[in-house]
């Protein structure tokens, strides 16, 4: 498995793209080492600001800084950004449309044993509600790399989610292995779609390998652009296929899950099966523990496409 | 140009506004009229002809429900057709209860109380970054105080050593539910700023000439200014002035004439 987590990646990225682009601001809130800012801060010192333990002044700050055609990622742990800064991003940035990235790390479960404070499980639910906010999860060290290559580019407001740990590589290269808004297709198959984002894509591959011994053709989809949503391949996997296995490290309610329903029920009800963490307290444990409480894992997954075909 | 006669054709107009529309938030537009007039009419570097200019100074209207006093002066600068401001908070008009960047001169979307000091720090500190001589200004309530936020931005503006950044609060001692200091006290404002690292100044928020005076006083090198405007909540209209109620109070038709005829001796006297 790479050593190499998806933040990383993101750094590394970024400090290299902050070189010949001076309007790249990263903006943190005390998170330099969560976030392994480090090295970026020491080669970029005029485009790092440090705000201190203040999330909602670090959202509003980039804001402002965005109006003077500044490029501000703010980065710091997702539990914080997601919540705490909620009406900064709300307002000062999705309503004012300022092209600010919000950069939420160790997302999820990845803080598991922090507990629930640390955790969110909210944050595509929200996020996804905000006109005009693209909202995006990298499965991978490769996909995050050219997802912050778009990123840098793009004008838009946007919610990046990244885990705390590397996960197993998805994408053999960044190239290709992100389109703004489209889903991958990573295995081809007719029976039954199991559609995933973040680090429980890799699991949904392993889970495809598992339901080929079971002579079931599953489809894996990376749904890494969570809003804009890829419709298209939706509405062909619930035409092509007996239904959809959606797969998410988030709440049941809200996410990627509801997504897709929404454009299922409405266009080609097909059988679902939303997979995701309970409407609880999050059970204690570290990240995998977690999984494999709440059955997100390949074999989880196999179980609930097996109760589809 | 007598700005004390602005002043008070702004407060005229701006009750107009709310008269005519039947909504507004009365009392804090009364209350910050002076320092809205001395900014626009003297301090701030903006030209409506040219609303995007990269070296204008910013205005930030943190307390976004005192909006009409700006819209009215937007209008009156050129920024819009004074004509739109009839179409205040209809359907589809762009000029609703708070600040829209959708208007001509308005920075940014404000409405939530504690966001704008935050974005004009973020302003101030991306103009000294790229060398720009743009001064920020950003005007808070005295009740918006209560905000965390709001303190979280003074840290980072004394912080940033942020010396083209001038914020104002407008201390007239009311807000929607009463007297500030029995909603959530607050004390010396002066002491609490200062100890935040802002060179700290009191004006009275009516005295044209001494909003001037402050607002051109020399700057202390890499320490940010905060203005508390003393000023009295409805101030120009006898009943309203020093009354809660006429935070988002409407005047009836009577109240409403009664309004512009005490405005209107204001400026005749004056003349
Ligand atoms: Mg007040």
């Amino acid at each position: 498995m790479s050593t190499i987590p998806c933040r990383k990646a993101f750094t590394d990225t970024i400090t290299e793209l902050a070189k010949s682009d001076p309007s790249i601001m990263v903006v943190t809130s005390d998170a330099r080492g969560s976030v392994t800012l480090t090295d970026y801060a020491a080669q970029h010192p005029d485009q790092f600001v440090e705000v201190g333990i203040a999330e909602q002044n670090e959202v509003g700050i980039a804001a402002g800084m965005a109006t003077f055609g500044k490029r501000p990622f703010v980065c710091a742990p997702a539990c914080f950004l997601s919540a705490r800064s909620l009406e900064q991003v709300k307002i000062d940035v999705v309503y004012s449309h300022t092209n600010v990235k919000i950069i939420g790390i160790s997302g999820g479960v990845s803080y598991g044993a922090l507990g629930y404070s640390h955790q969110s499980l909210h944050d595509i639910a929200v996020t996804r509600t905000f006109p005009g906010m693209d909202v995006l999860i990298p499965s991978d060290r490769h996909q995050t790399v050219a997802i912050t290559r778009w990123l840098a580019e793009s004008e838009n407001p946007a919610y990046v989610r990244m885990g705390r740990g590397s996960v197993k590589d998805v994408y053999a290269d960044s190239d290709g292995s992100f389109t703004y808004g489209k889903a991958n297709v990573l295995v081809e198959g007719d029976d039954v779609t199991i559609i995933a984002v973040g680090e429980t894509v890799s699991k949904a591959v392993e889970a495809a390998a598992l339901l080929k011994n079971d002579g079931v053709h599953a489809r894996v989809l990376d749904m890494a652009t969570i809003k804009p949503i890829d419709r298209e391949e939706i509405l062909k996997a619930a035409e092509q296929t007996r239904g959809i296995v959606s797969v998410e490290e988030h709440s049941i309610f809200g996410g990627l899950g509801s997504a897709i329903a929404e454009i299922v029920i409405q266009n080609n009800p097909v059988p679902m099966r939303i997979m995701g963490i309970p409407d609880e307290i999050t059970v204690e444990g570290d990240s995998d523990e977690i999984f494999n409480y709440y059955g997100i894992t390949a074999e989880g997954i196999r179980e609930q496409a097996l109760s589809i075909v | 140009m007598n700005l004390m006669k602005k002043a008070a054709e702004i407060r005229r107009d701006l009750l107009s506004l709310i008269y005519n529309s039947k909504t507004g938030h009365t009392g804090g537009s009364l209350s910050s009229a002076d320092i809205l007039t001395v900014l626009y009419y003297r301090i701030l570097r903006v030209d409506p002809a040219c609303p995007k200019d990269p070296l204008r100074d910013r205005f930030v209207l943190s307390k976004g429900h005192s909006v009409e006093g700006l819209y009215t002066i937007l209008a009156d600068k050129g920024f819009f057709p004074k004509e739109e401001l009839k179409s205040f908070s209809t359907f589809k008009s762009r000029l609703i209860g708070h600040p829209s960047v959708k208007v001509p001169g308005v920075e940014l979307n404000t409405g939530a109380l504690g966001h704008g000091l935050s974005c004009s720090v973020g302003m101030a500190l991306a103009a000294k970054k790229d060398g720009l001589n743009v001064s920020v200004y950003c005007l808070m309530g005295d009740g918006e105080q209560a905000e965390g936020s709001v303190w979280e931005a003074a840290m980072a503006g004394a912080n940033f050593e942020l010396d083209n950044l001038t914020a104002i609060i407008d201390r007239n001692h009311l807000q929607i539910s009463g007297d500030t200091e029995n909603v959530m006290r607050l004390g010396s404002l002066a002491s609490k700023w200062e100890a935040f690292g802002w060179d700290v100044r009191s004006v009275d928020g009516h005295d044209i000439n001494a909003l001037i005076e402050v607002f051109e006083s020399s700057r202390k090198k890499g320490i940010p200014m905060l203005v508390i405007a003393e000023t009295t909540k409805g101030k120009g209209v006898s009943y309203m002035e020093d009354e809660a109620k006429w935070h988002h109070g409407v005047p009836t038709e009577q109240q409403y004439s009664q309004a512009v005829t005490e405005i209107d001796t204001f400026i005749k006297e004056m003349n």
